[in-house]
C-alpha cells in the first residue's frame, strides 16, 4: 500500500512513509509520528486557546484547506487543475440555504438537516461532475479557462437569478443545527467539527491516491495515451476523480456556510475561486497535507496583515498586494509551494551535515 | 474557400444563407404590424444589433492579442485583463492630460506593449512550456497589478470622452419605423461606436494581411505550426515571440481605451474582459484571428440580444454558447490546429 506513494511526496511533507510491512493494518505503530504530534496538539488545542482563535483562524483554515484539498487531489494526482471547487462548495451552500433554514424564508423550504444535507452534497456532486465532464474534453491549460469560465457564469447567474438564488444579497443566517443539545456553531464544538470533517477528507484523499482507482488516475495524470492503450478508460476515470473531489468541496461548502452563517454571490465569484487556488498552490500540491498549509497560511494573513501593515506605516488596503507578491515569490521559485521549499531546504541542510552525509537529506524524524 | 465549404456542407450552407438573408431582412426591411407584436419595436432590435457588433468589435480587439499570443506561444496569460485594464487607465490620462483622444490610443498601445515586453523576457521566457506555472504566475501578476491600479487610481469609474467631431449621433439609412403621417424615422446611432466598429475591421484586415503576406507573419505562422522546426532553420525565434507579445500586450491596451470610451473603466473590469476574452477564443478557436473575430461577434450579439430580449439571464446564454461549441467542437469554431 504505501509502497505506491511517491517518495518525493512523502518526504516533501516530512513524513516518511513507512514500507509495507507484515504489520496488520490497524496496527497504531504504522502511524508515523507526525501524525501523532500533529494530530494531539489539533485534539487539544481548544483548551489553550481563544474562541476567536479556534473559529476564525483553524476553523476557516481547516474549510479553506478542505476545499483547497478537492483542487490538490485533481490538479495532483488527476493532472486537472480546477477552478470550480470553490464553486462546488458554493452549490453545496446555497442549496443549505435553499432547503434548509434561513432568514429569506420566502425561498428557504425549511427542511431539517438531516436530509438537507444529503441533498445539499447531492446537488454540488452532480453540479461537480457535469462541470468535471465538460473540463475533461479539454486538457491542460483549456481545463483552466473552462472551469474558471464555469465558476465566473454560476457567480452571474447567483447573483441575477432572485427567484432561487436571492440575487445580489444572498441568504443570511443559515445556522448549524443544534444536535445531541449540542450547539454546533459554538466554537469548540464548531471546531471539533470542522477537524473532524477535514481529518476525515484527508485521509480519504491519501487512502484513495494508493488505491487502484488513485493510481490509476496518476497513471493518466502521467501519460493518458499509455493507459488508454492498456485498457482504462481515462475520460470515466477523470470524471470520477472530479465527482470525489465534489464532494470533499460539498462538505467543505455546506462547513463555510456555516462558519460564516450566510451564503452570497460574492462568495462564489472569481476571486475566491483564484484564492483557492492560491492557497492549494502556496501549500504545494503533490500531498494532501499541502492545502491546508496554506490555507493556514491565507487565513493568519488574511487576518493580521491589515495590522502588520498598519504597524509598518503603510496602508492597510494593501493587502491582497501583500498576498499575490507572496504568492508570486512562491511560485516564481518553488513551483511546488511551501512542501517543495521545505523539501528542498532539507536536501540542503542534509548535504551540508558532515555526519550523516547524503542519508540525512531523504530521511526524516518521523521513521 | 466558400465553394469548398458549400460542397462539403450543402445542408449547413443553405441555413447560413438562410439566417443571413433573414438578417438582412429584418434589418433593411420596414416591419410589417405584426411582428412588432411579436418580437417587440425595431428599434429596439437594430439597436441591439449594432451594439452587440459594437461590442464584438470591442472583445475582438481584446480576444486578438490574447490568442495571438496563445497560439505562437502556448502561453496563458491571465494578466490579459489586467494589461486591458492598465491600457484604459493610462489612455484616460494621456487624453486627459493632452486633450488627443487618438494620442492615448498611441500612449496606451506603447506603454502595455513594453510592459509586454517585460513580461515576456522577465516571465514567461523562463517559463516556456509550463503551463500551470505560467498560469499561476500570471494570476500572480494580475493580482498584483490590479491591487496597484486601485492604488494608484481608486475605485472610481473614469470615462475617456470622445473628441467633439466623434460625439454625438448619426443618422443611418436605415427606416426604424413609419409615422402615422408616411414619414420614415431613421436609426440615430453614436457615431464613435461605428468609428470603432469600423476601426475593428481594418485592424482586423491588417491583422490578417500581417499574418499572411508579410515576411514577419510568415514566420509568425511557422511558429504557430512548429516552433522548435522554426528555430532549428536558424530563426531567432524569441524575438519574433517578443515581437507578437509586445503587439498582443499593445492590442490588449488599445482595447482599454476602446473599452474606456465606449463603458468606463473601474475595478473588476480586468476580470469581466479576461473572461470574455477566454469565452471569446473558446468559442472562436484558440490561437486563430479569424476565430477570434467570429467568436468575439457571437458572444458580442449574444450578450446584447440576452439583455434586450431575456434581461436576467444574459450572462448565461454566454455561457450556454459556450458549452455547445465545447460539446459539439471543443477545438472551437475556427480552429487553427487540426
Amino acid at each position: 500500500m504505501a509502497v505506491a506513494e511517491n517518495p518525493d511526496n512523502a518526504a516533501s511533507a516530512g513524513i516518511v512513509s513507512v514500507p509495507a510491512t507484515d504489520l496488520p493494518w490497524w496496527d497504531i505503530s504504522r502511524i508515523p509520528a507526525a501524525y501523532w504530534v500533529v494530530g494531539v496538539i489539533l485534539v487539544i488545542l481548544p483548551a489553550f486557546s481563544s474562541n476567536f482563535v479556534l473559529f476564525q483562524i483553524f476553523g476557516w483554515s481547516l474549510i479553506l484547506g478542505m476545499i483547497a484539498l478537492s483542487l490538490m487531489f485533481l490538479a495532483g494526482y488527476g493532472g486537472m487543475v480546477s477552478l470550480v471547487q470553490m464553486t462546488v462548495a458554493g452549490v453545496a451552500a446555497y442549496m443549505m440555504a435553499i432547503f434548509g433554514t434561513s432568514a429569506i424564508d420566502t425561498i428557504s423550504v425549511g427542511w431539517s438537516w438531516w436530509i438537507t444535507i444529503p441533498i445539499a452534497i447531492i446537488i454540488a456532486m452532480i453540479f461537480g461532475t457535469v462541470s468535471g465532464a465538460l473540463a475533461v474534453r479539454t486538457e491542460g491549460i483549456y481545463t483552466i479557462m473552462i472551469t474558471l469560465a464555469i465558476a465566473a457564469a454560476f457567480f452571474y447567474f447567483a447573483r441575477q437569478n432572485y427567484v432561487l438564488f436571492n440575487g445580489f444579497s444572498g441568504f443570511n443566517q443559515v445556522l448549524p443545527p443544534h444536535v445531541f443539545g449540542v450547539d454546533w456553531r459554538a466554537p469548540v464544538p464548531f471546531y471539533y467539527l470542522t477537524l473532524f470533517w477535514a481529518a476525515l477528507a484527508y485521509l480519504a484523499v491519501l487512502y484513495v491516491s494508493r488505491s487502484p482507482f488513485g493510481l490509476a488516475l496518476q497513471g493518466i495524470r502521467d501519460n493518458p495515451r499509455r493507459m488508454a492503450a492498456l485498457g482504462f478508460n481515462v475520460t470515466a476515470h477523470r470524471v470520477a476523480a472530479y465527482t470525489f473531489a465534489s464532494f470533499i468541496a460539498a462538505v467543505g461548502g455546506i462547513l463555510l456556510v456555516w462558519l460564516n452563517g450566510q451564503i452570497s454571490p460574492g462568495a462564489v465569484s472569481v476571486g475566491p475561486a483564484i484564492d483557492i487556488l492560491v492557497i492549494a498552490v502556496v501549500g504545494g500540491i503533490r500531498h494532501p497535507v499541502g492545502p491546508f498549509i496554506g490555507a493556514i497560511i491565507y487565513v493568519i494573513l488574511r487576518t493580521f496583515a491589515l495590522d502588520i501593515l498598519v504597524s509598518l506605516g503603510l496602508a492597510g488596503e494593501r493587502f491582497q498586494l501583500l498576498i499575490g507578491i507572496g504568492f508570486l515569490a512562491i511560485v516564481f521559485w518553488s513551483s511546488d509551494g511551501v512542501l517543495g521549499l521545505w523539501e528542498r531546504w532539507r536536501q540542503r541542510a542534509g548535504r551540508r551535515d558532515p555526519l550523516t552525509g547524503e542519508a540525512a537529506g531523504s530521511s526524516g524524524e518521523g521513521g | 474557400m466558400l465553394t469548398r465549404f458549400f460542397e462539403r456542407h450543402p445542408f449547413w450552407s443553405v441555413i447560413i444563407l438562410l439566417a443571413v438573408a433573414i438578417l438582412l431582412w429584418l434589418i433593411f426591411a420596414v416591419w410589417p404590424d405584426g411582428l412588432e407584436d411579436v418580437i417587440g419595436k425595431k428599434k429596439i432590435f437594430l439597436n441591439a444589433l449594432f451594439n452587440g457588433v459594437t461590442l464584438g468589435a470591442l472583445y475582438f480587439f481584446v480576444a486578438s492579442g490574447f490568442t495571438l499570443i496563445f497560439g505562437l506561444m502556448r502561453n496563458v496569460n491571465l494578466a490579459h485583463g489586467s494589461l486591458y485594464m492598465l491600457g484604459g487607465y493610462i489612455g484616460y490620462e494621456v487624453a486627459d492630460a493632452t486633450g488627443w483622444w487618438l494620442l492615448s490610443f498611441v500612449a496606451a498601445f506603447i506603454v502595455v506593449g513594453l510592459l509586454g515586453i517585460v513580461l515576456q523576457y522577465v516571465v514567461f521566457r523562463r517559463m516556456e512550456g509550463e503551463d500551470l506555472k505560467q498560469t499561476l504566475v500570471t494570476i500572480g501578476i494580475s493580482i498584483v497589478l490590479a491591487d496597484i491600479m486601485l492604488w494608484i487610481w481608486g475605485g472610481d469609474f473614469y470615462q475617456i470622452l470622445a473628441p467633439k467631431w466623434l460625439s454625438g449621433p448619426v443618422t443611418l439609412p436605415l427606416v426604424t419605423a413609419v409615422k402615422s403621417s408616411g414619414d420614415a424615422v431613421f436609426l440615430k446611432y453614436p457615431i464613435v461606436r461605428l468609428v470603432i466598429l469600423i476601426a475593428a475591421i481594418v485592424v482586423g484586415i491588417l491583422m490578417w494581411l500581417a499574418l499572411n503576406r508579410t515576411r514577419v507573419g510568415m514566420l509568425v505562422r511557422a511558429g504557430v505550426d512548429d516552433r522548435d522546426m522554426l528555430s532549428a532553420t536558424g530563426v531567432r525565434i524569441q524575438r519574433v515571440f517578443i515581437l507578437v507579445f509586445a503587439f498582443g500586450a499593445g492590442m490588449a491596451g488599445v482595447a482599454g481605451v476602446v473599452g474606456g470610451t465606449f463603458q468606463s473603466i473601474a475595478p473588476g473590469e480586468d476580470t469581466r474582459f479576461l473572461l470574455a476574452s477566454l469565452v471569446v477564443v473558446i468559442v472562436g478557436g484558440m490561437g486563430s484571428i479569424p476565430g477570434a473575430a467570429l467568436g468575439a461577434l457571437i458572444i458580442g450579439m449574444a450578450e446584447q440580444f440576452g439583455s434586450v430580449y431575456f434581461p436576467t439571464y444574459a450572462v448565461v446564454l454566454t455561457f450556454l454558447i459556450m458549452v455547445l461549441v465545447l460539446a459539439f467542437r471543443p477545438q472551437g469554431l475556427i480552429s487553427s490546429r487540426r
